[in-house]
């Protein structure tokens, strides 16, 4: 895989846990790859599996579901 | 709002009586006005003098402006007087902080400033202070690199800690393999420490990091727990060791002499003897102290300034019957400066506090509490979005690392936006008010705001909006800081596109939001309280004394419970004229109604309006009630080895209380008493330790001692588990000649009798020989067990572990309460514990209860499930709620009966699961809607939608 290769990740993160890492992370000033959106839900378990076959199937080169 | 934190801050002194005290603060100076401080964090950036960071113990370093922590509350920066350059040189030296702080927060003329408060009852939670074990020089603590304490290496483990959780020995900055960890260091020890108490958490975390060790080493490593008992005394505790020793955690009992350095000052090298009499010597490439917990700092001058008394370990003295009242009526103690304990305890422990702080001054309640009003809110039905999109630089938070203002003209371009701009600080009062403007001005019905964390700042939004007659939840948020200009502060050009997309991804939600009405639940302001024994009359007490209606119902024909058969607490304290006196006092009082012989048959509603059945006396009446506690309690269980029920002479405790208060003539003139411990505990059908027992032997054997030194006392146990302050008395009891015999499961006692002997036989592992011991008396340990509360389990729809004790909503943040909003659990219904605990727990759950019935209203936050017309009762979502919020309905459509599924409001929480798992879009929830997921997707790739 080259390195100019930048994935389109989409991130549903949980409000609770993972999108709250998200923030101390920012805190905490911790670097990391821009290549992922994230999406809050209030629970990982709110996502539909559907959305997340479609947002693959529309081009999302991967999808992190946090919780 | 009703909260006013005073940082920095310490008592001057304490003056007054129950009902009215003054007492005198003094604030230090934290040269940053906390108005203005949005917690950037470029003051210590900016600042050059780099000092010991506290919080890591000094193993990493921090500036002179810092916040000790990333979830600091206030999240505000201070600077440290002692370290900063300018305040200790003074003039021309240095204010790098207040030449770069973007919103002028920095103040150095801050002076300590003296606050005269007029309360009517305090609380005192100072906490505790980790031991230093430098004092004990075999440890070689300070002077061996690779020795650190728990709280030390708790602070290398931490993801968010100086290492970043990448584990490395002091010495030589490798990985360690193989770590040790020394249990009671500074606890159980009198020997140049003075703590002969257990600390009562060490077990647990030394646990807790050899188990998160194995997960931080590839391989796993080693690990080995060095310890005398292993006292896992907690709910599920047990379960957590068996777990342990599943890993392979090596668990060694003995007690290390001595450390020394390792060869080349790496690792070290440990001394000890294991209990079979071999002398081993070990190297390991780091050691872990336990250390334990003393009493606060500033303990005597607390008490002094508060006019309290201490205990001879210089926690607060309080007593059994109420264990968080000082020896001052209107000072109250949460937490640890009672005694060493663990979070859960120390939780419950402060609600406890706030009980009785609260009751103290019911006739004052809701006098000095501030309440906020809004306007109507406009009727935007019908309108198309118009949306507003507010940037924020954050000063130079944001701007430095995403071009603002290209990310501004992006946003204007973007479907349904009406207006965009930037500005410095949108969170700023300014700004506020010119948000508030511009959204009348330009008729907006949406805002976007492009900043911080919508967890920190989203109610701050909702409220501009509330102010203005708007819906606070038109107003979605574009976390472009937290989630952007912080983390990718050196690729500004990839921060930029990544804070277009969000802000394209945020208007896409937008666009597909609506006003969500918050759900009033009237409170209908009286308690249930179920379950009559000293839990549930204790907790009735407390609603009853806060001036609620409480009814209170005991399924037997008396009050009192267990503590009939209870003769003292560990302390000694009679159990039974404070239980007469509690009868007496809720019997008699005007607020509580006691049903005796009476039962819960029924429950509908939740939270604020529950309506009961209760039978009672072959009656059935209904009663509505904004809360429930479960006061459930335990018993004692049958013994079903040890010849119990064969032989009079053997007992459970209960009976031994009994028999030690009816027949004191009987137990002084015995030659011999045998104590067993985990009779039905720690064992395969009851993987669960009792808690109370090992406390309760021991007393018991103290007693025996007492009225007849010279008769023959022996406790056979597993570990002694005399946790805490309870220590004091397994240390009496060893004085006074109380034999200790440890024994395995694998290898229990044997009791046996011959012709009128009774006779125990045991393997002594110190000798290791079999000795058996002819007694007169044999006490069983036997394990408490819960009651059977299935029936309100299906009433209520909660939950209980597997061992049959209920369950509460987390176990360490949320101890009395239960996942069901507006239902508690205390006492040992949730888990075995002595007296003074559930009484503890009991105030806890009055504490909280008194939350929800202290309102007229309680407003239920809007983000909740609901049904559309897709529905079609399939049912899918019934089983996947975890909250059991949704039920299946019946109705008649066309002629035909129709289902479909209904929420609960009240018990939805807004978790979603019933929309990931419905296949046809028949139940969602507000807020984040599929649709709404969807167009953020759709934003997310840039594709319209």
């Amino acid at each position: 895989m080259s390195s100019a290769f930048e994935p389109k990740i989409i991130g549903f993160l949980c409000n609770w846990c993972a999108y709250a890492g998200g923030d101390l992370a920012g805190i905490m000033r911790f670097q990391y790859p821009s290549d992922m959106r994230a999406i809050r839900v209030m629970c990982s378990g709110m996502v539909p599996p559907d959305l997340v076959v479609e947002a693959l199937n529309k081009g999302a080169d991967g999808v992190l579901v946090m919780g | 709002m009703n909260i006013e934190l005073l940082t920095l801050s310490e008592v001057v002194d304490v003056n007054g009586q129950a009902g009215n005290f003054t007492v005198t603060v003094r604030k230090n100076p934290r040269y940053i006005d906390m108005d203005k401080c949005i917690a950037c964090g470029i003051c210590a950036e900016k600042c050059p003098k780099l000092v010991k960071d506290d919080y890591n113990l000094g193993l990493s370093r921090r500036k002179a402006a810092y916040i000790q922590y990333g979830q600091t509350i206030p999240l505000k920066y201070a600077i440290d007087p002692e370290t900063c350059i300018f305040i200790q040189k003074g003039k021309g030296k240095c204010l790098a902080c207040e030449k770069f702080c973007p919103t002028g927060a920095i103040n150095f003329k801050d002076r300590e400033q003296i606050v005269t408060l007029n309360v009517g009852s305090v609380i005192l939670s100072p906490g505790h202070k980790p031991f230093d074990p430098s004092v004990f020089d075999f440890y070689g603590y300070g002077r061996i690199p690779d020795v650190v304490t728990g709280m030390e290496y708790e602070r290398m483990l931490s993801p968010g800690g100086p290492l970043h959780g990448h584990l490395e020995q002091p010495s030589n900055g490798k990985t360690p393999q193989n770590i040790a960890w020394l249990q009671c260091v500074g606890s159980r020890n009198t020997n140049k420490s003075d703590n002969g108490y257990c600390s009562s958490v060490c077990c647990m975390y030394a646990m807790k990091q050899a188990l998160i060790t194995e997960t931080h080493i590839p391989g796993g490593g080693r690990q080995t727990i060095f310890f005398m008992d292993m006292r896992c005394h907690g709910k599920e505790f047990e379960l957590y060791y068996n777990y342990a020793k599943d890993k392979n955690i090596q668990f060694m009992r003995a007690r290390p002499h001595t450390i020394e350095a390792g060869p080349g000052g790496v690792g070290v090298k440990m001394l000890y003897s294991t209990e079979d009499g071999r002398k081993v010597e070990e190297q390991f490439d780091m050691a872990v102290l336990s250390i334990g917990l003393e009493a606060p700092r500033d303990a005597l001058d607390l008490a002094e300034k508060t006019g309290i008394r201490l205990t001879p370990y210089r926690f607060a003295e309080t007593g059994d019957f109420n264990p968080v009242a000082s020896s001052k009526a209107g000072i109250y103690i949460g937490g640890s400066f009672m005694g060493p304990m663990n979070i859960p305890s120390a939780v419950a422990h402060a609600s406890s506090a706030a009980a009785c702080a609260a009751a103290d001054l019911v006739s004052a309640r809701g006098t000095l509490t501030r309440k906020k009003t809004y306007p109507p809110e406009a009727d935007l039905a019908g309108q198309a979005p118009k949306i507003g999109v507010f940037v924020c630089s954050c000063g130079i938070n944001i701007a430095q690392h995403v071009d603002v203002t290209a990310l501004t003209e992006y946003a204007k371009t973007l479907p349904f936006v009406a207006y965009a701009e930037n500005s410095l600080f949108s969170c700023s009062t300014d700004a506020q008010g010119m948000m508030g403007k511009i959204v009348k001005e330009k008729g907006l019905n949406r805002v976007v705001i492009a900043a911080c964390s919508p967890r920190t700042h989203e109610p701050l939004f909702q409220d501009t909006l509330k102010e203005l007659g708007i819906n606070g939840y038109l107003v979605e948020m574009a976390n472009i800081r937290n989630q952007n200009s912080w983390v990718h502060q050196k690729q500004p050009e990839k921060a930029t596109q990544k804070a277009k997309d969000q802000v394209r991804m945020a208007v896409a939600k937008a666009g597909r939001i609506f006003p969500l009405a918050q759900m009033e639940v009237p409170v209908v302001p009286r308690a249930m309280v179920i379950g009559g024994g000293v839990t549930g009359m204790t907790a009735a007490l407390k609603l009853g004394d806060q001036g609620y209606d409480t009814v209170l119902i005991e399924k037997s024909d008396r009050l009192g419970g267990n503590a009939w058969q209870l003769r003292t607490t560990a302390r000694g304290e009679p159990v039974r004229p404070m239980l007469e006196a509690l009868i007496a006092k809720v019997k008699g009082h005007r607020r509580i109604e006691v049903l005796t012989t009476a039962r819960i048959t029924s429950a509908t509603g939740s939270v604020g309006n529950f309506t009961s059945d209760v039978e009672a006396d072959g009656e059935v009446r209904t009663f509505s009630y904004g809360i429930a506690v479960l006061a459930t309690g335990a018993a004692e269980s049958v013994p079903v080895e040890y010849l119990y029920g064969q032989d009079d002479r053997v007992v459970t405790h209960l009976q031994f209380d009994r028999l030690i208060a009816d027949d004191p003539d009987r137990t002084a003139s015995l030659a011999s008493a045998v104590f067993i411990q985990c009779v039905g505990s720690r064992d395969e059908n009851r993987p669960y330790c009792s808690r109370l027992c090992c406390t309760h032997s021991v007393k018991a054997a103290v007693d025996l001692k007492t009225q007849k030194p010279d008769m023959a006392v022996f406790v056979l146990y597993r570990d002694m588990r005399t946790y805490g302050l309870n220590e004091d008395l397994y240390k009496k009891a060893r004085e006074m000649g109380v034999l200790f015999i440890r024994y395995d499961l694998e290898n229990k006692p044997q009791v046996s009798r011959d012709g009128d002997r009774l006779v125990v036989r045991v393997t002594d592992p110190v000798i290791n020989r079999k000795i058996a011991i002819d007694t007169d008396l044999l006490v069983l340990a036997a394990a408490v067990v819960p009651n059977d509360v299935a029936d309100l389990v299906s009433i209520y729809r909660c939950a209980t572990n597997q061992d049959g004790f209920l369950n509460e909503a987390h176990p360490k943040l949320r101890p009395v309460d239960m996942a069901a909003d507006g239902l508690f659990v205390a006492g040992i219904g949730g888990f075995p514990k002595p007296l003074e605990e559930s009484i503890s727990q009991a105030q806890a759950a009055a504490s909280r209860a008194s939350v929800i019935l202290s309102r007229d209203v309680m407003y239920l936050d809007a983000i909740k499930s609901h049904v559309t017309e897709h529905c079609d009762g399939c049912a899918v979502c019934l089983d996947a709620c975890p909250y059991q919020a949704i039920s299946i309905i019946a109705y008649a459509e066309n002629g035909r009966t129709a289902k479909k599924v209904e929420t609960d409001k009240a018990l939805c929480k807004g978790c979603g699961i019933c929309q990931a798992a419905c296949p046809k879009g028949g139940i969602l929830v507000h807020g984040f809607t599929i649709d709404q997921l969807q167009a953020q997707v759709y934003a997310a790739l840039d594709l319209p939608n």
